[in-house]
Order: structure tokens, then C-alpha cells, then sequence
């Protein structure tokens, strides 16, 4: 137990895991979503993600990206790779509802089915890729060169983690006032509520799925861009584990609760990059879940309880 | 859409029905020959040399896999496919983290069986007992089971409190726990695995001459014995009043409570049961292999297990078995396609479950249940 490393360097650690729970956070958005007002574990989500990290990766090769790339391209790379992976994953994750879940949905099948489903569609989507790009890990140009921002106590707050944070609550911010503000947020709220009702009241269903599904897909992009800054490669199967870590994210703070998961995101990072002090690295994922059923147990419906349907605004 | 899947399913089931019925009018002498029938040609497999049926054999093309192995495998996966048919089948929890009690059953069986074990070693520097010594394999059995089973209470105990998708993800979490956990701690074997695990006739060695290292038949014997009996106390456990218990709580929890069935309590058994069938499958696994390692449980497998169980047609047990069969044999079968398996699999789950949802071969009562559901929907929602 380095409890000396960990204490001596607090704020370091926390922002670290903060940076990199901002990622758990904006994929459990799409957890979250989805379970929100299907009451279903997408589980394809994960794929989602992926799909976005190649999208991201295939825009820098084709504008020819290399590392330390002036601040000019940088921003141009940045943007276009939030483009192309928003998109990418946008249109997986529609893909993923019209193809593996509407006809299930028009037959009112229970919910086993649909995991099934979403397994299938999530090996198929992995194994394509793993099949096109190889299986081995893919590198990528370092197009934010890591440096120290400033400086907080001993604290040192590097550029790509301060660009994590900030574009998650961003976003965060974005997905709130849009389902809390917007017309299209009241339909999503309103089928979260009840379904049938809403129908009855004249809200298309069928096209708020699709918009919730849209929705996760792109932040899920955009996770996926955050990814690809962060750790500089990919995989075919890099979604598997992060979907996992973001599931639990979204658990925690309450399914189906958009604050909710970005604080489970939060923390659930910060309680890893802590467990990987403590202990070492080897142990973050056993800690990850862990910290998921001891709140479970106490409070089985995630630290903000569930709330996209209920009266809250 | 509608009209049109129900007419295809009324066409399938239809026809299924009256199989069933001619099959159920036979007398009973004329099933229960059918019945050994079937089970002589099942022990007789392993030589499958039947004109027209030899293309089953997975050894029949060039660099193929092993055949008798390949049956074993597949009585393996069947014992899994009927443990967790238990669990998600009868008592109707969604259980993702099976592998860990398979996990448990095959370190059981290599922590107390193998010389080379940690564990046994320590024993011995303790007792002063000599190099030679470990638990014997026949009283690995019970150590597996009931670890399993301690394994499945502790982490029923307090999760089957919880609704069933959070149920998913934390058995899901557990089984990664129990993975990690393996890999990471030193009495373990960690990431290196444990080797020369036991079998019936002790340790591998070159001398075992029935349940070697070479020919897999009498392991694949070993294994479908073991499953003809499972299956059958399985059947006995469904049709007495635990397994009428669990179809009312599966149904409906609260009406189930109301009528004086513990819904905990046998949700809780369902997850002990289950447990213990996976730990057997374990124990068979890591015996044959003789070498296990913790990245052999991973939640890849738990996924499989339950697609297994989803395919074949949850809760029956001729279903589970022909999923667990048709998802152990086609990728071995196919092996030269070995690069697109998996992308063939993954598109074969989703067609089965949009084209039948119910499985291949569904339960009378599940199939039941579902076209219930599909006539609960609202109209013109």
C-alpha cells in the first residue's frame, strides 16, 4: 500500500483520474440514454466507441497528420476528427438500433433477447474490423504533444487533460440543456415517462429512439477523439473494456440519469488511477467494480437514483 | 411485420407441436428405445464412421482439430449450457459472469490436484509431507463444488436483492473480479497458470492408460456420462417444487411472494446450483487440458455461455444443449475459415434472435410467455 505516493501526490492523481473518468462519462451518456427511455442495455455501445477511435484515426492518416503538428493544424486535425468520429459513430449507433433492436421492439420481446442481439452486433462490428485493419494495436501520431499548463500546489495540469475535462462538461452541459430545454428533449423525457402515453400524445416514438440513439453515438465520437488524444492507439477490441468501465459508470450514478453518469464516470476514474497508486495498476479494474457493488448494495439504485423519465424539471 | 412473423412462428411451432404429440402418443416402450438409442450413438460418436455422416468429423479435412476432443468440448459446453440454464432458464436472473464459477471449479481442481500448485506445496512444507503429495482427484470434486457453491451464495447473497439488469453487470464485474484476482495473486499460480492438474487416474503422466494425455475418448465418455446424469437430475429438479418455485418467481416475483414462495430464497439456490453445474464443467475442463491460466476465463467466454443458452432456447434443456453443441462444434468444424469465424457467429446470434426469439428449440412455456408479450403490444404504437 503506497499510501505515502498517493497522499503526497493527491491532487495529481485526481486530476489524472478525472481525465481520464471524463471518457468513462461521455460513453456512459450513451448507456445511459438509451437505458433511459428503453429500459435496455445497449450493449452494442461499446462497438460504437471503436468504431469512432478508426474514424478519428483514418481522418489524421488521410490529412496526413504527423506528430507536433503546428497549433493552426492541431485545431484542424481536432475538429476534423470530432467530425468524422461523431459521424461515424452517430450513424453506428443508428445502424445498431434500426438493424438489431426496432423489429425486436415491435414485438415486445423481453429483454434477454435484445443483449443477445447486441452481443452479436458488437462481435460482428469488432471482428470486421479486427478483420480490415489487423489485429494488432494501432499507433498514431501524437497530435497534442502532452505539456504542463500550469501548476497548482504540486499539482501539474497538463494540456490534453485539461482538453479531456473540459470538453466532456461541455458536452455534458450541451446534452442537458438539450433534454431539459428543447422540444425534442421533452419527447425523449415524455417516452422515458411512458411510452404509450407519449404516442398517444402525439410524439413519434420511433424517431425519439433514433434520437437518443444519434445522441450517444455521437458523444461517443467524441469520447472516441478524447481516446485517441489520451493513449495514441487503438485496437479492435479497445471497446470491450471501456464499455464495461462505462456500463459500471453509468451504473453508479444512477442508470438512466445523465448527471448521474457523469459523476459515476468521474469517479470511477478517480477511484482507479487512486487503486493503481495504492496498489498497482493490475488492480484498477478489480477496484473499478468493486466500488460498483458496494454502492449497489447500499444504494441499489446508483448515487443519483434514476430520474430521465421522472418530474425533475 | 407483424402478421408476418407470427404466421412463420405459428408454421414452426405448429410443426414442432405435432411432432410432439405424435412423439408423446408412442408407447412408452417404443420412447424409451428411441431414448437408449440415442445415447449408444451418442457414446459412440467419438468413431463416427457412419457413410453420408463422416463430414461431421471436424478431423475429416486437412489440419483439423482432434475429433474426440472436439466432443468433449462439446459435452463440456453442454454441462455450462445446462448449469447456466438453471440460473437464467428456470429461475430467470441474467447471470454474465458464469466463467467465474467455471473459473473456480478448474483452480479447484489445479490448487489441490497439482504438485505444482501453491497451495499443495505450502501443504506440504506444513505437514512434512513428501514432493509427491496432493489432494486426491476424486476428493477435488467435492472441494470444487462447494467452493462453487460458497462462491454462488456469496455473491448471490447480496446481489440478487438487485433488479436484473444491474444483476447483468455486477455477475459481469464479478467475473472479471475473480479473473484479476487469479492473475494478480501469487498462491495463484498468477498470469503463469498451474500445470500437471490431475485427472481420474492421478497426475498426467505418459503411463495413464485410459484417461491420457493423447486419446480424448474416454474423457469425452467421462464428460457425457457426467451430462446424461446431470440432465437427468436437472429434470428431476424442474418438475419438483423448487423448480415451480423458480417458474413463479420468474413469471411474476410479487404474485410468487404472495403466494408463499420465498423469492431470495430460491433465487439464491438457483445461483448455488448453477454455480456448482459450472464448477463441474471447470473441473472436467482444466483435468483434460492439464494446464490452466487465468486468461482462459475471460468475460468473452461468460458472453458465449449465455448465448448458448439464448440460442438454443432458454429453458429447455434439449435447447440449451443443441446451442451449446451447434457454438462449440461449428467454429472447430469450420476451422478454415478460422480468420471470419467469429464475424459468421456473431451474424448467425443476431439473425437467430430477429428470425426466432424464442430459440431454437424453446420451451413450451417460455414460447408461451413471449407470444403473450407480443400480444400485449398497443395498437398502432
Amino acid at each position: 500500500m503506497n499510501f505515502d505516493e498517493l497522499f503526497g501526490h493527491l491532487g495529481q492523481h485526481t486530476v489524472d483520474g478525472l481525465s481520464k473518468g471524463a471518457i468513462y462519462a461521455l460513453v456512459a451518456l450513451g448507456y445511459t440514454l438509451v437505458y433511459g427511455v428503453l429500459k435496455l442495455i445497449n450493449f452494442a455501445h461499446s462497438e460504437v466507441f471503436m468504431v469512432g477511435t478508426f474514424a478519428v484515426l483514418g481522418t489524421w492518416t488521410a490529412l496526413g497528420a504527423t506528430s507536433n503538428p503546428s497549433f493552426g493544424m492541431m485545431i484542424l486535425f481536432l475538429l476534423a476528427g470530432l467530425v468524422a468520429g461523431a459521424v461515424a459513430s452517430g450513424a453506428t449507433a443508428v445502424g445498431v438500433e434500426l438493424i438489431a433492436y426496432r423489429r425486436l421492439r415491435r414485438m415486445n420481446a423481453p429483454p434477454l433477447i435484445f443483449l443477445i442481439t447486441a452481443i452479436g452486433l458488437s462481435l460482428v462490428l469488432s471482428e470486421a474490423f479486427g478483420l480490415w485493419q489487423g489485429r494488432l494495436i494501432k499507433g498514431m501520431p501524437t497530435i497534442v504533444e502532452r505539456e504542463i499548463l500550469f501548476t497548482i500546489g504540486n499539482t501539474e495540469v497538463t494540456n490534453t487533460q485539461l482538453l479531456t475535462i473540459v470538453s466532456a462538461l461541455v458536452m455534458m452541459v450541451l446534452l442537458d440543456v438539450f433534454i431539459n430545454r428543447t422540444r425534442y428533449g421533452r419527447g425523449v423525457r415524455a417516452v422515458a415517462q411512458n411510452p404509450d402515453t407519449a404516442a398517444l400524445m402525439g410524439v413519434n416514438k420511433d424517431r425519439v429512439i433514433l434520437l437518443i440513439f444519434l445522441l450517444g453515438g455521437l458523444l461517443a465520437g467524441a469520447a472516441a477523439l478524447l481516446y485517441n488524444v489520451r493513449y495514441g492507439n487503438t485496437r479492435f477490441n479497445v471497446g470491450f473494456l471501456l464499455g464495461l468501465k462505462a456500463f459500471t459508470a453509468a451504473v453508479l450514478g444512477g442508470i438512466g440519469n445523465l448527471r448521474g453518469a457523469l459523476l459515476g464516470g468521474l469517479l470511477l476514474g478517480v477511484v482507479e488511477v487512486y487503486a493503481a497508486t495504492l496498489l498497482t495498476s493490475s488492480w484498477e479494474d478489480v477496484a473499478a467494480f468493486t466500488v460498483l457493488v458496494v454502492v449497489l448494495l447500499f444504494r441499489p439504485t446508483g448515487l443519483l437514483g434514476e430520474s430521465l423519465g421522472r418530474a425533475r424539471a | 411485420m407483424t402478421t408476418d412473423t407470427a404466421t412463420s412462428k405459428y408454421g414452426i411451432g405448429g410443426l414442432r407441436a405435432k411432432f410432439g404429440e405424435r412423439w408423446a402418443g408412442l408407447p412408452k416402450w417404443q420412447r424409451s428405445l428411441a431414448f437408449i438409442a440415442f445415447v449408444i450413438f451418442l457414446y459412440y460418436l467419438p468413431y463416427l464412421g457412419i457413410p453420408g455422416l463422416t463430414w461431421l468429423r471436424t478431423d475429416y479435412i486437412a489440419n483439423g482439430n482432434n475429433w474426440a476432443g472436439v466432443l468433449f468440448t462439446c459435452a463440456v459446453y453442454v454441462l455450462i449450457a445446462i448449469g447456466l440454464n438453471v440460473v437464467i432458464g428456470l429461475a430467470g436472473l441474467l447471470d454474465l459472469g458464469y466463467v467465474g464459477f467455471f473459473a473456480v471449479g478448474a483452480y479447484s481442481v489445479a490448487l489441490f490436484g497439482s504438485t505444482q500448485s501453491p497451495v499443495v506445496k505450502s501443504l506440504q512444507a506444513q505437514f512434512g509431507l513428501s514432493e509427491e503429495w496432493a489432494v486426491a482427484w476424486a476428493i477435488c470434486i467435492p472441494i470444487a463444488l462447494c467452493l462453487a457453491m460458497i462462491s454462488g451464495v456469496l455473491l448471490g447473497g447480496p446481489t440478487l436483492r438487485l433488479r436484473g439488469d444491474y444483476l447483468a453487470i455486477v455477475t459481469l464485474g464479478f467475473g472479471e473480479i475473480i479473473r484479476i484476482v487469479v492473475r494478480n495473486v501469487e498462491w495463484s499460480g498468477g498470469p503463469a497458470g498451474i500445470a500437471a492438474i490431475p485427472g481420474p487416474q492421478g497426475k498426467p503422466s505418459p503411463d495413464n492408460n485410459v484417461f491420457g494425455l493423447i486419446d480424448a475418448k474416454p474423457w469425452y465418455w467421462l464428460a457425457l456420462t457426467t451430462v446424461l446424469l446431470i440432465v437427468w437430475l436437472v429434470r428431476r429438479l424442474e418438475n419438483s417444487r423448487v423448480g415451480r418455485a423458480w417458474l413463479a418467481v420468474r413469471e411474476d416475483e410479487d404474485a410468487a411472494a404472495v403466494m408463499g414462495v420465498y423469492p431470495f430464497k430460491f433465487k439464491l439456490w438457483a445461483f448455488a446450483i448453477g454455480a456448482a453445474l459450472g464448477a463441474l464443467s471447470g473441473l472436467l475442463y482444466a483435468s483434460r487440458n492439464g494446464f490452466i491460466e487465468p486468461n482462459q476465463f475471460n468475460a468473452q467466454l461468460s458472453i458465449l455461455f449465455v448465448a448458448m443458452v439464448v440460442v438454443g432456447g432458454s429453458g429447455n434443456m434439449a435447447g440449451v444443449a443443441l446451442g451449446a453443441v451447434l457454438l462449440a462444434y461449428l467454429p472447430e468444424r469450420f476451422r478454415e475459415f478460422s480468420e471470419w469465424r467469429f464475424l459468421v457467429f456473431g451474424l448467425a446470434l443476431v439473425l437467430v434472435m430477429l428470425i426466432r426469439p424464442q430459440g431454437l428449440i424453446p420451451s413450451r412455456r417460455r414460447a408461451r410467455e413471449l407470444k403473450d408479450r407480443q400480444e400485449e403490444v398497443a395498437v398502432g404504437v
